[in-house]
Formats: C-alpha cells, structure tokens, sequence
C-alpha cells in the first residue's frame, strides 16, 4: 500500500438494527433454488472453498490427503473444483505447498497465536513470517477480542497494520471472533477497523468458538465491506467459517452475498467458505442433481 | 352440553418428531359410507429424504444398544399397545374390519412385538457359528445389522402388516424407514405415538404415510438405504425396486401383500454374516 492506513472515523457508523438484520438474514433461508441454477451454485460453492484442518491431530498425511481432494474433489468428474485454499497450522505449511504445488490451489495458514491471539505480538509476527517464509500465501489472523471489547480500538488497528505489513505479499486475512463480540455493533466496529488497517478478507470466526458464522454476522460484515467500497472503492473479500456443514446453507450466503455486494464479489477472489465437512455435502448436492439419487456418505472419502 | 369434537391430525413421524409433510399436501380418507375419517399427510420424496438422515444418525447408538435392552424396548411397546388396544380396535374398524377381525388383529400385533422382543438376545447365538478350518485359528461367523432398512408395509392391513415389518427390522438393530399402508393408513400414527413412549431412540424407526407409487421410485434409490423390504404383489413394483436397488447393491426382500409371520428368518433377513478369524492360544 503507497498511503499508510488511517485509522478510520468510528463516528459515521450508527447503530445495527438487531431485529432488522435478523429478519433480514430470516428471508434468505426461504429460497429455493433448483435445478441448473442449483448445480452451478454448487459447483461455485466448490471453487470458494478453503478446506481446512485446524485440530492438534493434524499430521502431513492428512493434509496431503487434504490437498489432494481440494485439488480434485470429484475423482471421476474433473470439472468440479478445484477448492480456493487450503488451510493448515503453520507447522504444516511446507507439507501443503508441496502437495498442491502448481495446480492453483492456494496454501492459507492461520497465525498470530491462533485462535485466541493471547500472545506477545513479538510472537505473533514471528508466526506470520514462518508460514509466510514456508511458502504461505494467505494468513488468517486472529485479533485480540479482549482489548477489543475492551474499547482499545487503535490497538487492534496497530496490531492490523503490523501483522499486514508482516504478510509481505501474502493475503491476509482477519478473523474476528464474532462469536465473542457480544453484538453486531462490535462486529460491525471491528470490521471497519481490520477493513481500514489493510486486510483483504474479513472473517467471522476460527471456528472453534460457538457460535461461529450466521448468517446475520455476515449480514452485518458484508454491509460494513460495501460501505467501506463506496467509501474508497477498494474490495474486501468475506470468508465466514465454522458452522456451515450442508449445501443449502452454503447456497442460502451465496445468495446474502449476491444481493447484498452484488456478482463482483462472486467469485473466489472476493468470498470464501472456511469449512472442513461442507466439501462431502456439496459434492453428494451435486451427484444427487446430475444422477436424480440421494447419496450417501459411504460413496465419498473422508477427508 | 354439547362440545366441538377434537379431531386427530395424522402426521408423520421422522426422527422422533411428528412433523406434517414438508410439501404440504394431505389425501382424504373414506370410510365406508364415504365419510370422511382423516385428512392423511401425502408425505414426499424430500419426507423420506429427512427420514433416511435421521435413520442413518440413529443406527449406530441402536446397534451398539445392548441386545437386552432391544428386547426390553420391544416390550414394551407391546405393554403401551396392549393399553391403547381399544383405539386401534376403532380404527382398524373405520377402515373396514369387522369388530371380530379388528380385536384379533391388535391381540396379534401385541403377542408379535412380544415374540421379536424375545428374539432380541437370542436369535445372534441361533445364527452365528464356529466354522472349521485348516490352520491354527478360531473362525467365527456372526449376524450384524445391515444398516437403514427401507420397507414398504403391506397393503391390506392396517395395523398387523406395519408391525410385522417393523419388529424384525429394529430387533436386529437396523433403523427403518416405513410407509405405510395408503389405504389403511390411520394405524401408522397411533404406533408411532406408542413406538415414541416406549423409549426407543428418535430416527430408528421412521413411519411415512403417502402414495405408494409416487414414493416407491425414491425408497429403491437411495444411495444411503441398505436394505429394502417390499411386501407386494404387483410384479411391476417388484420389478422397479429390483431395478433401482442395483445402483447400491441393495439387499431387496420381497414378501406377499399380507402380514409377515412371526419367525427370526425375518431378523436374518436384515443381518449379514460378519466372519472374524483369530488366533487360537496356548
């Protein structure tokens, strides 16, 4: 960035109508959506995957193994995916990049003392700069919900700024927790902040606080990502993780985002499902439209 | 004084729930002087779809059940059936059976579920075997339970019919999903609220009401269902699930449109010999 960011005037953001958004996010639960538009909603849904394994059992099988459905989901289809990303721990990042390679699938790596951030930021940075240096090319950070809750709002900024600028060239993106920032006007404050300070995508949740992503956090995150385009016209992307594990809620944010930001952000470069069992339902999703059978899980491999 | 009359709306049970059809639509059913008896949920391909899901979440806590407790479960279904007798007698009634013929029909399916819930902890001893063989090794074969079972009851009978193909099905510790008879449908509900106070776990027996022909196509395709019972006697329909079972290899049982008789060949039906081989000891 040629201009180094500015704190953003927290003064313009008026207050989120709980019920408004709510009921709003309610409506997009109704739809229905089916036949053609369905399969290739679906086979969208696929390519804004970051596939991801986040538990202390990781080992480099099971993230080649990982790699290797993010790659090609369907073994006998090959025009289903590929997925965005994969996400890994650190540690992990090497065996990753080496099992995508140049297929287009990109390593991301979550960082900075994931996932409470309860760390020094010396430590943090330096977590950055291991995954980044071990051929990441997109961070998810984590920020401090405690001092943001605690109203140290520049703070997160500084903390933003930094962990950016310790990216390189790497995306990144900012996980807020939403799950722990109590109300939508916190999420909607911290997504101006993290918007502001540089991130690329922001992100509701690290998926091992509950609740993690709704629909009506989105909601709120997407207006904050359209308010701040019409502000400065730069495009942030939208990752919700965590909790979405069938096909249909999947379809029902694909929908929120088309409405909401409009088709420019449909497409991998600009939202992204973080999830580790959504793959399987949208893949047997799409059996089911091209065979007309329900699937069963037995027909497609764990992870 | 006189008072409204409270009318029972028939609905499904899917999951340990009784939810109305999620498509919304109901058949009427006559009685024999063309009265009308219930509005009947006309359940649909998405009904079964929902009942497979919670079938397939409820298979493995029943299967790993102990066998006693199957058999204490099935009793007691029997004990509950045995308290409502008088309203299946009223129902098997208005559907057509004689006073006679509707009594024996529930005395039937009382002793029947008494008959399964005996098999429960027996019928694995009576089944399984120590094979020989030549090399240094215990061989044995054992029954374990197939997995979702899809069945469609017999036509002509109300009550008898759903509770032969259901009893088999659970002991084993399969979980089910069943439609019901479309022409004597209103005893499908009533034991279903007797299957849902005795304990039985949600999902493991799922019961349908709805059109036979509409839903056969969608029970004999289902990637996820293991294993299909079909009483009928309509070669096409045998011949359409046989058919569509091939994509999954389905176990396909075919029975006449009539009450299956009490026999733990009825269990087996829904197991699969499992052989293990271990080595023998000092």
């Amino acid at each position: 960035m040629s201009t180094p960011p500015i704190f953003p005037d927290l003064r313009i953001l008026s207050t989120i109508d709980q019920v408004g958004v709510e009921e709003r996010a309610q409506r997009f639960q109704a739809r229905s959506i089916k036949k053609e538009s369905k399969l290739s909603a679906l086979k969208l849904a696929i390519t804004m995957l970051d596939v991801t394994t986040l538990e202390g059992k990781d080992s480099p099988g099971k993230v080649r193994q990982m790699c290797a459905k993010a790659m090609r989901p369907l073994p006998e289809d090959p025009s289903i995916g590929p997925a965005s990303a994969v996400c890994v721990y650190p540690r992990l990042v090497r065996v990753a990049k080496e099992a995508v390679g140049e297929s287009g699938v990109k390593v991301a790596s979550v960082a900075t003392a994931f996932p409470s951030g309860q760390s020094r930021m010396k430590e943090r940075l330096s977590e950055i700069r291991y995954a980044v240096g071990a051929g990441a090319d997109e961070i998810d950070m984590v920020i401090s919900r405690g001092k943001l809750l605690h109203g140290e709002f520049r703070g997160i900024f500084d903390e933003v700024v930094r962990c950016k600028e310790a990216c390189g060239e790497a995306h990144l993106k900012v996980i807020l927790e939403t799950g722990e920032l109590q109300t939508y006007d916190t999420v909607r404050v911290a997504s101006e902040i993290a918007m502001a300070a540089g991130a690329d995508f922001i992100k509701t949740s690290t998926g091992k606080v509950q609740p993690a992503a709704t629909l009506p956090v989105t909601l709120v995150m997407l207006e904050a990502i359209q308010d701040f385009h019409d502000r400065t016209g730069r495009m942030v992307g939208m990752k919700p993780a965590g909790g979405i594990g069938n096909a249909k809620l999947a379809l029902q944010y694909l929908v929120m985002v088309k409405e909401t930001l409009g088709k420019a952000w449909l497409t991998k470069e600009k939202f992204r499902f973080g999830a580790s069992s959504l793959t399987n339902d949208l893949l047997m999703q799409i059996r089911k439209q091209q065979t007309g059978r329900y699937q069963s899980a037995d027909y497609f491999s764990k992870d | 004084m006189s008072r409204l009359t409270v009318n029972k709306t028939y609905k499904l049970y899917i999951g340990g729930k009784f939810p109305r059809t999620e498509s919304g639509r109901y058949y009427e059913l006559k009685g024999k002087k063309g009265n009308l008896l219930a509005n009947v949920s006309h359940g649909s391909r998405k009904d079964f779809r929902n009942a497979v899901v919670a079938a397939r979440k409820s298979f493995r806590g029943w299967w790993e059940a102990n066998a006693y407790l199957r058999g204490q479960i099935l009793y007691r279904i029997a004990e509950i059936l045995e308290g409502r007798a008088e309203q299946f007698e009223d129902e098997l009634r208005a559907q057509g059976s004689t006073p006679a013929a509707a009594r024996k029909e529930v005395l039937k399916a009382i002793d029947l579920f008494v008959h399964y819930a005996g098999w429960s902890d027996k019928f694995q001893a009576l089944f399984s075997s120590v094979n020989p063989v030549a090399s240094p090794h215990f061989n044995f074969s054992v029954p374990e339970p197939t997995g979702v079972v899809a069945a469609v009851a017999p036509e002509r009978s109300g009550l008898l019919g759903l509770s032969s193909v259901i009893a088999p099905i659970i002991v084993g510790g399969n979980s089910g999903v069943v439609l019901a008879s479309q022409s004597r449908p209103l005893c499908s509900v009533t034991l279903a609220e007797v299957i849902n106070s005795s304990d039985l776990p949600g999902g493991v027996v799922n019961i349908l009401t709805g059109m036979r022909d509409e839903l056969l196509p969608h029970l004999s395709s289902h990637m996820d269902v293991n294993a299909l019972l079909l009483c009928s006697d309509d070669p096409a329909e045998q011949k359409l699930v046989q058919g569509e079972a091939v994509e999954n290899v389905k176990r396909v049982r075919l029975h006449p449109d009539a009450p299956l008789d009490e026999s733990p060949y009825h269990i087996l039906d829904f197991q699969e010999i499992k052989t293990t081989w271990h080595p023998v000891g000092v």
